[in-house]
């Protein structure tokens, strides 16, 4: 009896132990690895393990990296808001204007077709589109709209924000979707029922009932645009800088300590920002 | 592991050793047995793959085709960007067995202890290596310019050291294969212009279609060259900047970002060559096969030779510290066959040069040796490596001969004892 009793114990123990090992090895060991190494010291070929403050001294005492945590939060609150905007209407056009399922099925699938590219060719196509000489400077020389090439269109702030939209507005539209697909129709007739106009029932029924998929979408997108590095420098043409650029530049020219530092700060910063959408929407209550 | 142990009781003798060794190349040169192509090995080196990696620049498959072809085993080829073959060479030793990198990377990179030297006495061609990478004089009344002279890195004392020694040894760290003489690129359409100093790239009329490239290393060396070029800085040695210096060199380039001086920054051989042959920049840093890849399209592009010199660059072979046996003899045989020719031309007519220049010369025609090498008119079309019209006739190359281009360098890449200070405010550059 005792022996059996045990083993009930231990069940859920052996059950759990997969993911716990899983994460273990892949996700704990490695951060702690990252945290381990940002006190190490380093000269330009080696890692020398120390403990040393000098790594985060120089990421947090430098004003570059006040400046590109801005510019990336920047960047991040930008995209955030353009991508919550489109997300948030495409995907109440899909739930709710779009009657039938077959189409609403069609039109998701279609806002999917993009992603059967890679990311960086989505990114580097724009590259002969907003040129001095591209698509689009033509078109509007030819059409008499401006007499010299708009420069902004490439290599600026804009082309950066600009590859980001493209990029993630599909990350917002997924959850938005789904949670909107979740919402009970009677509710709604039950607000017009009540008197509410149109305006009403999006800010007293969809909206709130949407938060959940609305923040899952905002983790997405603000996650990805803080650590991205590839779309920051392409589109920018290596001109504007960002945190995960700053750690790509680090560990290319072999200064891993520096680079942990920064990925630990960045990492805080990151969790921070999760925890604060999450502390404002309960996710989980409407999963 | 095997390998270590075999070394050790070696080391000690080294010095008589060296001398005898000394003895025995001469010897094997002296008897005239220097034919690129031994064949005393077994056939299991079909057997034998090699790995090897380095810069877009050199990393060619048809060498690794013509290796197949010649000597009979696989080569692999990886292609990085320059700062991605000095990470790769560093932490990954076992991932590959040939590292070609360049010599201001070696100097970064020997330290870590990760290649072996070369023995002299193998390389069969080794008195016939252009002297820059030996003594370090193109002629033997050539100043040595700036930065990481080639030869100052090219020998060690002994196998297993890490310090580089002053003067040719028996032990050579990298076998040269390819180096150049670089300068800016040009769109002469629409410079608009005749462009003939380094301060041309900071020129306000090409404000906003100017680059640099994004290499800290090189891109700093280049914004010295324009420094000095506009008489704001002299530098002790460009190649190893004081902090001062440093700090001078960010400052300006960071108030010329501001002014919107520059349209983009590359990285990479392929950015370079688009946002030329787009018209994005009309004046940049680049590399000579970039100007080549602009003229095959079809777009005009000149490699414009400038008063104040070249900023210079090689690169070499090293081998991994865990080849031996037979592997090891593949290495050898890869290497005395790269400089036996073939490839020497192959190189010399993308516009790089080659290590060994007699037996590159055997391999091209006289028109194309006149041009590429002695600055001669093409008698007739000069085509490029894959066959594409590169040049017409009666055109000369940019900056002429070999040795009016290797004999004006004023600086070669580097790494600076302030490498990390200077890696750090070329970041504020950046993010700037």
């Amino acid at each position: 009896m005792a022996g059996s009793g045990t083993a009930a114990r231990l069940l859920p123990y052996l059950q759990v132990a997969p993911l716990a090992l899983i994460l273990g090895v892949f996700l704990v060991v490695p951060i702690l690895t990252l945290v381990v190494v940002s006190f190490f010291d380093y000269d330009s070929v080696r890692i020398i393990p120390d403990f040393v403050w000098t790594n985060y001294a120089e990421v947090l005492l430098s004003a570059v990296t006040w400046r590109t945590y801005a510019k990336t939060v920047w960047f991040a609150a930008l995209v955030w808001a353009i991508t919550l905007f489109i997300g948030f209407w495409v995907a109440y056009f899909l739930a709710f204007h779009v009657r039938s399922r077959t189409v609403q099925t069609a039109l998701f699938l279609l806002c999917t077709i993009p992603f059967w590219t890679s990311n960086i060719i989505r990114m580097i196509s724009w590259v002969p589109f907003l040129g001095r000489n591209g698509l689009l400077n033509q078109a509007l020389l030819g059409l008499g709209a401006i007499d010299r090439p708009l420069e902004f269109l490439l290599f600026s702030d804009f082309a950066v924000v600009l590859a980001f939209v493209h990029l993630y507005t599909l990350f917002m539209v997924v959850p938005i979707f789904n949670t909107m697909m979740r919402i009970d129709r009677r509710l709604v007739e039950a607000a017009v029922d009540a008197g509410a106009n149109a305006w009403q029932v999006l800010t007293n029924v969809i909206i709130p009932l949407s938060k959940p998929g609305i923040a899952i979408g905002s983790i997405f997108v603000v996650v990805l645009v803080m650590g991205d590095f590839i779309t920051v420098r392409l589109m920018s043409g290596g001109q504007s800088a960002s945190v995960g650029l700053m750690i790509y530049n680090q560990i290319s020219l072999l200064q891993y300590p520096a680079a942990a530092a920064n990925a630990v700060v960045l990492l805080a910063i990151v969790l921070l920002m999760v925890g604060a959408i999450l502390r404002v929407v309960d996710i989980r209550r409407e999963l | 592991m095997t390998d270590d142990h075999a070394d050790r009781p070696a080391r000690p003798a080294s010095a008589t050793r060296r001398r005898l060794l000394g003895a025995a190349a001469g010897a094997a040169l002296g008897s005239g047995a220097v034919t690129g192509f031994p064949t005393l090995w077994a056939q299991n080196i079909r057997n034998v793959t090699l790995r090897q990696f380095g810069t877009g620049v050199s990393a060619l498959n048809p060498i690794a085709e013509q290796v197949k072809k010649d000597l009979g085993f696989t080569l692999s080829m990886t292609a990085l960007d320059t700062d991605a073959v000095t990470q790769r060479a560093v932490t990954q030793p076992r991932s590959y067995d040939i590292a070609d990198i360049e010599y201001f990377v070696c100097k970064k990179v020997w330290p870590a202890g990760v290649l072996q030297p070369l023995e002299v006495k193998k390389i069969a061609l080794y008195d016939k290596i252009v002297p820059i990478f030996t003594t370090g004089k193109l002629t033997p009344e050539s100043p040595i310019a700036q930065g990481t002279a080639p030869h100052t890195v090219s020998f060690v004392e002994s196998k297993g050291a890490t310090a580089f020694a002053p003067h040719p040894t028996e032990w050579m760290t990298l076998i040269p294969t390819i180096y150049n003489a670089d300068t800016l690129g040009i769109r002469p359409d629409l410079v608009g212009r005749p462009i003939r100093n380094w301060k041309d790239l900071v020129d306000p009329a090409f404000k906003g279609k100017a680059s640099i490239l994004n290499i800290p290393g090189i891109g700093i060396m280049d914004a010295a060259m324009v420094m000095e070029s506009l008489g704001t800085l002299r530098y002790g040695d460009k190649g190893n900047m004081t902090r001062a210096e440093i700090d001078r060199t960010i400052a300006f380039l960071i108030e010329q970002k501001r002014a919107g001086q520059f349209r983009a920054f590359w990285k990479t051989f392929d950015e370079s060559v688009n946002l030329m042959a787009s018209g994005e920049v009309v004046i940049q840093s680049m590399w000579s096969p970039a100007v080549t890849a602009v003229k095959t399209r079809g777009i005009p592009c000149v490699y414009q030779p400038l008063a104040e010199g070249y900023r210079a660059w090689g690169g070499g072979l090293g081998v991994a510290k865990h080849l031996s046996g037979l592997q090891l003899d593949a290495a050898y045989e890869y290497i005395n066959w790269y400089l036996s020719g073939w490839c020497g031309a192959y190189l010399n007519r993308q516009g790089y040069y080659s290590a060994v220049l007699d037996t590159a010369k055997r391999h091209m025609s006289e028109n194309e040796w006149g041009y590429w090498m002695e600055g001669k008119p093409a008698a007739a079309d000069i085509m490029g490596p894959d066959g594409k019209l590169l040049d017409k006739a009666g055109s000369v190359r940019d900056g002429g001969s070999f040795t009016d281009r290797m004999g004006k360098v004023a600086c070669w890449n580097s790494v600076m004892n302030e490498d990390r200070y200077m890696v750090q405010k070329w970041n504020e550059f950046i993010a700037a």
